[in-house]
């Protein structure tokens, strides 16, 4: 006889085991599937871990630029094993609190790797062993892995995907990052600020191309300025590595193809959903085009009991969307009236040097969909925190429909800006105009006042510039 | 030119119906007064009228659609001489999207029979009916010219969010004079609609009943009314023996008219006659000031298949009890088919509710707003009574009046009481 359950949950990402804690808090009996590290990618090796790494090369850059702060270090210097076990520590003690969460709800964690049988039914196979599970709803949160460049197999040694690039054993000197999304551009900065000499390739015609323009102009001037070498309209045709280091052909925007050769490569060209081997097919569950598992915005597959959430459904592929999503499918599937998620209230963050932080539209979409807008802009330096602190780096543009003053996107580079970007997200969420937003009493000082006054600038009405 | 027809609102507080039946097909010519469908609003099934003549070039809702917002196009009519396969494909401009999909609301516990969920004409609203909005739909809405309390809102606890004001009808009323934005929750005399509490699998089984149209303004009512109304309960005990031997004399006298007196129909006579000696209670309370009528409307609670519904006898105190008995008997029948016009169950300006015939023995009922008073009658039932210092037996009846304590005083729904008590007792009185 199979363990029964009310829900099985396959895989333990910031999607599953979210899902995992509601439903047990909505009464439901949960099982939760992993093969490897309970909190997935995100807390083991994504958001959390690169996080820590990002702290480090920060702290390292203070470090080396102590004297704008009257403050002197002999000799800056660091160790790349011990800032890797930091690293490796703090997600360490995110997936012991996991499995504590887990417990704490009464949440059965079942190792190994999990495969839908039929629809009700999973079998988790684990050292060649198998046991069955049986649930009245599945909900497939099993995330996603880099994807591969077909001619430059990762092999850890001098080609790196960002799982590599998280645990180096060796400092890279010189450092070819292939594409430019948020992975490529915070391991572009964590090498950089440590020293590497780090060139960036990318296809389309600018850095963080799902930014605003503006905000991906000011980011090329920031990092270039900062020794980074970056290559946009430009692809990598071939990569050879070997003992030494690796030859990577780069075709550069004119069409021109040049061999050159670094210590080592990360690719960082996107993402792959993780929907081979967990048997979809054998129940009809339909992928969308892109081959991730088509849901509704209740995270309902075609095939009823079958639930998918995360970055093996469609995009924005961030954490917190798919905890968002899991709180949201679980709700609907014990019978509740869950509010669909809006994609253009869904934050995306940047931690580079300096961070970008943006909600909703860019200008430029905003147009597209037939906007008239009014853009409001406001640079740090007109900020008296921001210069306080040595920060005055950074601009935040906000961008409204001029018809209706609904907040229609916002768009931050610079310091703390990720920390910030809560607040515009909550006034888009609650349909916020620009009164709402203009009657808000901001604290002063603080970075954050340079969005009111982006929100004022949209109307002419900025104080401070 | 091609002409759409909208979605009606076939009463004040319509926001969206059920286009049950289409009477006319794709190329029936129809004239002005024509039958074009059948059309279940929150209250009853209504037959919807053409008003212009033409061909249906083109049906754009499908028999059987539910919640059908007003104004949504549901045909289009070709005039005459127009091509009518040219006019089915022009696309109306004003064609409203269907209703955003939203959650519905997890039903509010209304069972109580007495319960009385009339959608009264709205008057003056009453203080605290704030409408919930975001500033984005209230910009929106005064922009347009819309009214916000004629919407029901799909966000957060029944919040109107931008897209339910997509496909509204736009210039329902005059935008508002002051263009300030963060203006003041427009007064509106519809609260928000009954808080949805998620529902939650409790692992017993069940079945999932959807809503019907009156459930729901049912349960929006009596929520708003418990939320909004203070409510104040007064009880009587009311001897009557007098009453029921002055019926069978009536009833006697009136065999021949084939009219059959109830001892209802004589106690809608008693309160009518009672809030005319006590104006204090023929009141509406609507917000700044208060409306003090100088006729008793009587809202009588008639429960029908389904819910519940509240039809008036108009100037129930200056009609006789045959004719009071006689429309009271047709409302009710019209009312159980479900055929009632909206201006025979709103308005009123107070209610009785009669559960004897069930053998309650006294209950408190829901105020039917925005009426201010509601009379809840119990059982006749013989009773030891002390008559004249001597315990003896008589046939009692408990009457508990509800008041909008903001609008009544307790000694003036006390003086109601009184004089309902006094003209039951002393039929006689209410006759003259």
């Amino acid at each position: 006889m199979a363990d029964s359950y009310d829900l099985i949950i396959i895989g333990s990402g910031p999607g599953g085991y979210v899902a995992a804690i509601r439903a047990s808090q909505l009464g439901m009996k949960v099982a939760i599937v992993e093969r490897e590290k309970l909190g997935g990618i995100c807390l083991n090796w994504g958001c959390i871990p690169t996080k820590a790494l990002l702290r480090s090369s920060e702290i390292y850059h203070y470090m080396t630029h102590a004297a704008a702060y009257g403050l002197s270090v002999d000799k800056p210097a660091f160790d790349l094993a011990a800032v890797v076990k930091r690293s490796r520590g703090v997600a360490d003690q995110l997936n012991r609190g996991v499995a504590g969460l887990m417990k704490k709800h009464k949440v059965t964690v079942v190792e190994g790797t999990g495969k839908i049988t039929g629809v009700g039914k999973v079998a988790v196979e684990k050292d060649g062993k198998s046991i069955d599970l049986e649930g009245k709803n599945i909900l497939v949160a099993t995330g996603a892995r880099a994807r591969e460049m077909p001619k430059a197999k990762a092999d850890g040694k001098r080609i790196w995907t960002y799982r590599h690039a998280l645990v180096p054993t060796e400092m890279p000197t010189k450092l070819l990052v292939v594409g430019s999304g948020a992975i490529g551009i915070e391991f572009a900065s964590f090498y950089s600020d440590l020293g590497a000499e780090v060139t960036v390739v990318e296809m389309a015609d600018r850095i963080l191309p799902v930014e605003d323009a503006e905000i991906s102009a000011f980011m090329e001037k920031s990092l270039t300025k900062g020794g980074l070498r970056i290559l946009t309209k430009a692809g990598v045709s071939n990569i050879l590595a070997d003992d030494g280091g690796v030859k990577a052909t780069i075709k550069d925007k004119d069409g021109k193809e040049s061999v050159e050769e670094f210590s080592h490569v990360i690719i960082a060209i996107g993402i792959q959903p993780n929907v081979e081997n967990i048997g979809l097919e054998g129940v009809g569950v339909e992928p969308d085009k892109r081959f991730h598992i088509k849901v509704d915005g209740l995270g309902r597959t075609n095939v009823p009991g079958i639930f998918a959430i995360g970055d093996v459904t469609a995009g924005p592929w961030l954490a917190h969307k798919a905890m968002h999503e899991a709180v949201i499918c679980v709700e609907a599937m014990a019978g509740g009236h869950p509010h669909e998620m809006d994609v253009n209230n869904i934050p995306g963050c940047t931690y580079a040097r300096p961070q970008v932080a943006s909600v909703g539209f860019t200008e430029a979409k905003a147009k597209e969909a037939g906007y008239d807008v009014k853009v409001g802009k406001f640079p740090f330096i007109g900020n008296g925190k921001a210069i306080a602190l040595g920060e005055t780096e950074g601009f935040v543009k906000t961008v409204f429909d001029a018809k209706t003053g609904e907040l229609l996107g916002a768009h931050m580079i610079g310091a703390e800006v990720t920390e910030m970007i809560q607040g515009y997200v909550v006034g888009k969420t609650l349909e916020t105009t620009e009164a709402e937003l203009m009657g808000t009493v901001f604290p002063h000082p603080t970075i954050s006042e340079s969005m009111h006054e982006g929100v004022l600038a949209a109307y002419g009405r900025a104080l401070h510039i | 030119m091609s002409k759409t027809i909208q979605m009606p609102a076939l009463s004040p507080t319509m926001e969206a119906g059920t286009l049950a039946k289409w009477l006319v097909k794709e190329g029936d010519k129809v004239a002005s007064g024509d039958l074009l469908a059948e059309i279940e609003t929150d209250k009853a099934t209504m037959e919807f009228e053409a008003v212009d003549e033409g061909t249906i070039a083109k049906i754009t809702v499908a028999e059987g659609s539910e919640d059908v917002k007003v104004g949504t196009v549901i045909a289009i009519l070709a005039e005459e001489g127009e091509d009518v396969a040219q006019a089915a494909g022009a696309k109306p401009a004003t064609e409203a999207k269907a209703a955003a999909p939203k959650a519905d609301p997890v039903p509010v516990k209304a069972e109580e029979a007495s319960a009385v969920a009339s959608d009264p004409s709205p008057a003056t609203p009453a203080a605290g009916d704030r409408v919930k909005a975001s500033p984005l739909a209230r910009r929106i809405a005064q922009s347009k010219g819309i009214e916000l309390a004629s919407l029901s809102g799909s966000g957060p606890n029944g919040r109107i969010v931008k897209s339910d004001l997509e496909g509204a009808k736009e210039g329902a009323v005059a935008p508002a004079a002051a263009p300030a934005p963060a203006a003041a929750a427009a007064p509106a005399a519809k609260p928000a609609p009954a808080p949805a509490a998620p529902a939650t699998d409790t692992g017993i089984p069940h079945d999932v009943v959807k809503l019907s149209g009156m459930r729901k303004t049912i349960a929006r009512r009596l929520t708003e009314a418990k939320q909004t109304i203070p409510h104040i309960y007064l009880t009587v005990d009311i001897q009557l023996d007098k009453l029921l031997r002055l019926r069978a004399d009536l009833n006697a006298g009136l065999e021949r008219r084939k009219v059959k007196l109830s001892v209802n129909d004589l106690l809608i006579k008693a309160l009518a006659v009672a809030l005319i000696e006590v104006p204090e209670c023929n009141v509406q309370f609507a917000g700044d000031q208060m409306l003090k009528f100088k006729r008793a409307d009587i809202s009588v609670a008639v429960s029908i298949p389904g819910g519940l519904i509240t039809p008036i006898i108009a100037n129930a105190d200056g009609k006789g009890i045959a004719a009071i008995s006689t429309e009271m008997k047709d409302l009710a029948k019209r009312a159980q088919e479900g055929k009632l016009a909206p201006h025979e169950y709103q308005g009123g300006t107070a209610s009785i509710s009669n559960m004897g015939m069930f053998g309650i023995k006294n209950f408190d009922a829901v105020i039917n707003p925005p009426q201010a008073m509601i009379m809840a009658i119990g059982a006749g039932e013989k009773r030891p009574y002390v008559i004249d210092d001597t315990l003896q037996v008589a046939t009692i009846m408990s009457a508990t009046g509800s008041f909008d304590h903001r609008a009544i005083d307790g000694a003036d729904g006390a003086r109601l009481m009184a004089a309902f008590k006094a003209l039951v007792e002393n039929p006689l009185g209410m006759l003259a």
